[in-house]
């Protein structure tokens, strides 16, 4: 038997062009979501800026007619993919298949861009009708402006703490999940208890809610009056809480870094007649590191949006000034203030977490 | 008694046996050349001799004295018995210099002054001395598997083992590394190799010791080796090689 006998492969004999045609339905829905956007952001442009007063009608009357712009841009693709199907069909009755299917796959195209971008403007406008409900107290229980910008300031003083101890923490974990990681996978015979306590702390920190840990550390170690530890104040307490749990996270990023160095970094470092530890500290460790940093990040971005909770111990952060606030003037646009600026901190590093996963990829496909 | 000596070591993962009791003798200046087919132990061999690989029965002896078994202080018996691999096993974090000076400064402890002056010198030996600050991963594989000699090269151990440096490299590149191989012979290295560089190993060895099923089943000068093989087996992995047209 020979190989060709042996295996005889199934073939499709199908042709691969066929005269089929969806421009129509593409074209058709295009439209309709334009007409739908379109009619909508008139609709909003004529009531919802009537509720508003002075230099405030006036830019969302402005917003709200952009939209109303944007909503026919959106159409433009539709006209196009209309001339696009005349010309398929003319180019179909010339004989001229090739390029009647161009067209045809040209025009359905356009009218699927058409409805892409008309779809976003319908959210945009379902939200800002939102805001306008009930006589806009909507709007103005969360974004009342004048309220923002009278309560920025003493937010942003707030503000100032949950970056101290965000950071302050971060310092902390970096240095307490290396020694927990390295605890947890330390070798031999002797070192299985070690491993076992390891593990269990990482098991407990990792299934205890932060907020949890917060409480118990802010109020549970003034209450048993430990020397030192009693005297931490809010600040301090609100470190050492997050301190522990991230530890715990970050641990097991450090340990997927130290699995991830291949074994015969180690068979190298070792040949060369390198202890254990010299072999972590001089090849493992800073490969280890350098690998996990999206993930590392990651887990640092969770840490300062948790920062937010050290509000139950009374430490007087953001959100503390802003729930005053709130309580005060019955209005919850100060509690956004505080949104305003985690997100202002955070999408930045998002990013930056981004372009590094991104740059790993490339060097990964490089090599 | 030879330098290094191997006397019926065994070895085994689970129930799989890969040697099966390896006696081999390497003089000192000597350079010994492990043939025979994938799988037969060449590498595991080699990894035993350097502590990588723990052995369940024989003994390694080098300068007359034990380093196999319970209780061997390895990180002092890597500074004598030095290890270059397939697969270069750089390290990517490192520049080529850190590379080659990190065994010599952070084990036997010199001035990393004089570690980076005689690194350089030797990486100036095999025609790299301007990579001197490159990273690994700039490197092609010839030059990437030099550095790697050069740092085993640098911590002066006794007995070099390489294990099939070559057999990872693109067929044009293989002659660069080769040549440094048989200059470090002349240097008087006592070297021990795998290898399927069949006309290397009938060049520049002074002994061949051919491996078959975890035995070493043929040690000879590599005239009688290759000319007069003594053994069905060896006749039989030769004639394979010559079909191969790798001989």
């Amino acid at each position: 038997m020979t190989l060709s006998s042996a295996t005889r492969p199934i073939r499709i004999r199908e042709r691969i062009t066929s005269d089929r045609d969806s421009s129509g339905t593409a074209l058709l829905v295009g439209a309709l979501c334009c007409l739908l956007a379109t009619a909508s952001a008139i609709l909003s442009a004529l009531t919802l800026p009537g509720a508003a007063e002075g230099i405030w009608r006036v830019t969302i009357g402005l917003a709200l007619w952009g939209l109303v712009g944007l909503a026919v841009l959106a159409g433009l693709p539709v006209l196009r993919g209309l001339a696009h199907r005349r010309a398929a069909s003319e180019a179909a009755s010339a004989g001229r298949s090739t390029q009647a299917r161009a067209f045809r796959f040209r025009a359905t195209q356009s009218g699927w861009i058409a409805a892409g971008y008309a779809l976003p403007l319908l959210v945009i406008v379902g939200f800002a009708q939102f805001l306008g409900a009930n006589n806009h107290a909507v709007q103005t229980t969360f974004f009342d402006v004048p309220f923002m910008l009278q309560s920025i300031g003493d937010v942003t003083v707030g503000f100032w703490q949950n970056v101290q101890i965000a950071v302050l923490a971060e310092i902390l974990v970096l240095i307490w999940a290396m020694v927990i990681a390295l605890a947890r996978i330390m070798p031999g015979r002797a070192g299985r208890p070690i491993r076992w306590l390891a593990t269990a702390y990482i098991d407990a920190f990792r299934a205890v809610p932060s907020i949890i840990v917060i409480y118990l550390v802010g109020f549970g170690l003034p209450l048993a009056g430990i020397p030192f530890f009693s005297e931490l104040g809010p600040l301090w307490s609100s470190v050492l809480a997050l301190t522990l749990t991230y530890g715990a996270y970050v641990a097991e990023v450090y340990r997927s870094g130290i699995d991830g160095v291949h074994w015969s970094q180690v068979a190298a470092a070792r040949s060369l007649g390198l202890s254990y530890g010299k072999t972590m500290r001089f090849v493992v460790v800073p490969q280890a590191v350098r690998r996990v940093m999206p993930p590392l990040l990651n887990d640092f971005i969770g840490l300062q949006k948790d920062t937010a909770l050290v509000t139950i111990i009374g430490t007087v952060d953001a959100f503390t000034q802003a729930k005053i606030l709130a309580n005060n003037y019955f209005n919850l646009s100060s509690v956004t203030v505080v949104a305003i600026l985690f997100i202002i901190i955070t999408i930045p590093q998002t990013r930056f977490v981004d372009r590094l996963i991104e740059r790993d990829n490339r060097a990964k496909t490089r090599g | 008694m030879a330098f290094l000596e191997l006397n019926d070591v065994q070895k085994s993962y689970g129930e799989h046996a890969v040697l099966r009791g390896i006696d081999l003798h390497v003089e000192e200046h000597e350079v010994v050349c492990l043939i025979g087919a994938s799988g037969c132990g060449k590498s595991t061999l080699l990894r035993t001799i350097n502590g990588l690989e723990e052995i369940q029965g024989g003994d390694i002896v080098l300068d007359g004295e034990c380093i196999s078994g319970e209780g061997v202080d390895l990180d002092r018996l890597r500074t004598r018995i030095g290890i270059v691999f397939q697969s270069f096993n750089l390290f990517p974090h490192m520049t080529v210099l850190e590379n080659v000076t990190l065994g010599p400064r952070r084990v036997l402890g010199v001035k990393p002054v004089e570690a980076d002056e005689y690194a350089r010198k030797l990486l100036d030996r095999v025609g790299l001395a301007h990579k001197a600050d490159a990273y690994p991963d700039q490197l092609s594989g010839g030059q990437q598997q030099r550095v790697a000699i050069v740092r085993a090269v640098a911590m002066n151990t006794d007995v070099l083992l390489l294990d099939e440096i070559t057999s990872a490299l693109d067929p044009e590149l293989v002659a660069e590394v080769l040549s440094i191989v048989k200059s470090l012979a002349a240097d008087g290295l006592t070297i021990l190799m795998a290898t399927h560089e069949m006309n290397f190993a009938r060049e520049v060895a002074d002994s061949i010791a051919f491996l078959h099923e975890g035995r070493v089943l043929e040690q000879g000068p590599p005239e009688q080796i290759f000319g007069e093989p003594q053994e069905a087996r060896t006749r039989e992995f030769l004639g394979q090689i010559i079909a191969a047209g790798r001989l």
